[in-house]
């Protein structure tokens, strides 16, 4: 068995942006705990990092919109956003285009997916790697799940994809960890930026740690925009995870509503025994 | 209206960098290249970025926009927030679809 590690976390430009304002303690606590969730990967040995992200329109957009795309390059380059934006400086960011061939075509018996040999990252990926890989030494996998332009990727799809990346990272030599970023509730960029729904987001991670299937896909995109805002839609991320650990539990080790970060921060583990 | 193009637009000034360098010193000719309404290409060029997210315009391009226009962050969420007031509620694209404005 070739996945050592998989988590997810959140991944809000406001987190490194506007880091400074939000309150001192809850700022270190959300910082511990990317540093914990960095250690952890560290400590399993992955020697790649498959991220599953959610991004918003940096190299995908309505002229040819993929359910899924996986990156299929020996390096990127991001956050393709303004640095000082972001307050994070724009680099080249490895990959591994062997490995990402292997895992593309193992997915591709069971998903459909597009693949792309170049990849600008934007916040939702940058944001993360920028706790969990700070040297840039680890090789990264891109994956995005189209949560922003509907039709949306059906939620029974994402949760296919999951299970499609757990037997492509098996059949892997590399040891590997996935971490999917998105959501939860959130309306990113919109007049309500700064709106979380904690009560619909507690409920949704308690379905993620108990890794319930059917209550993780039963929702509509009308309920998840109602309850969760468009930010929500990127529980597609979320649910690929648990996916790819069927049957294992999760555990969360940190949940709290930022506003000014414009979404309720989020790190959890699914243990893999 | 053609929420299409001018998303089109943004996601291109995203993405980039030589287009933004054509854009500033020039800005008529990159915005002839696009198929626009006479709204729009005021609402871009001025820019009223309130106008452009009832327009529908994604706040994931729109902040991206209203950011390289020099707008702070409170700024940019206030401009839509007078949108709103000024020009009712999203007319097309995501938010009109899935309920629109502010809830």
């Amino acid at each position: 068995m070739s996945l050592v590690f998989a988590g997810v976390c959140s991944h809000a430009p406001g987190i490194t942006g506007r880091a400074e304002r939000a309150d001192n303690t809850i700022r270190e606590e959300l910082h511990a705990n990317y540093d914990k969730m960095r250690q952890a990967i560290e400590d399993a040995g992955a020697e790649a990092l498959v991220v599953v992200a959610a991004e918003h329109f940096a190299n995908f957009f309505m002229d040819n919109m993929p359910a899924f795309c996986m990156g299929m390059a020996d390096f990127y380059e991001g956050p393709i956003e303004d640095e000082e934006w972001l307050k994070i400086k724009r680099r080249r960011v490895p990959g591994n285009a062997g490995l990402s061939e292997r895992l593309i075509k193992k997915i591709m018996q069971d998903v459909d997916v597009a693949y792309a040999q170049e990849w600008k990252f934007d916040h939702g990926i940058m944001v993360p790697l920028h706790f969990l890989t700070p040297r840039y030494d680890l090789d990264i996998v891109p994956v995005n799940i189209n949560c922003q332009g509907p039709p949306l990727t059906p939620l029974h799809r994402a949760w296919a994809f999951g299970k499609a990346l757990r037997l492509a990272c098996d059949a892997a030599s590399e040891r590997i960890a996935i971490v999917g970023t998105g959501g939860i509730s959130h309306w990113p960029a919109t007049p309500d930026s700064g709106k979380i729904n904690e009560e619909w987001d507690r409920e949704f991670l308690d379905r993620f740690i108990a890794n319930d299937r059917e209550a993780l896909i039963s929702y509509s995109d009308e309920e998840t925009y109602r309850d969760g805002g468009q930010g929500g839609f990127e529980i597609r991320t979320f649910i690929s995870i648990a996916a790819a650990c069927e049957g294992c539990k999760g555990e969360l080790w940190y949940y709290a509503p930022i506003p000014i970060y414009a979404v309720g921060c989020t790190v959890a583990v699914i243990s893999l025994h | 209206m053609s929420l299409y193009y001018v998303q089109k637009l943004i996601y291109n000034l995203n993405r980039d960098p030589k287009l933004v360098v054509r854009f500033k010193k020039n800005m008529e000719v990159v915005l002839a290249e696009y198929t626009l309404t006479d709204e729009e290409l005021d609402a871009i060029r001025k820019p009223n970025i309130g106008l452009l997210y009832v327009l529908g315009v994604n706040g994931q391009l729109l902040m991206h926009y209203a950011a390289l226009r020099e707008y702070e962050w409170d700024d940019y969420i206030q401009a839509m927030k007078d949108g709103l007031s000024e020009y009712g509620e999203v007319r097309a694209g995501l938010y009109s679809r899935t309920g629109g404005g502010a809830l």
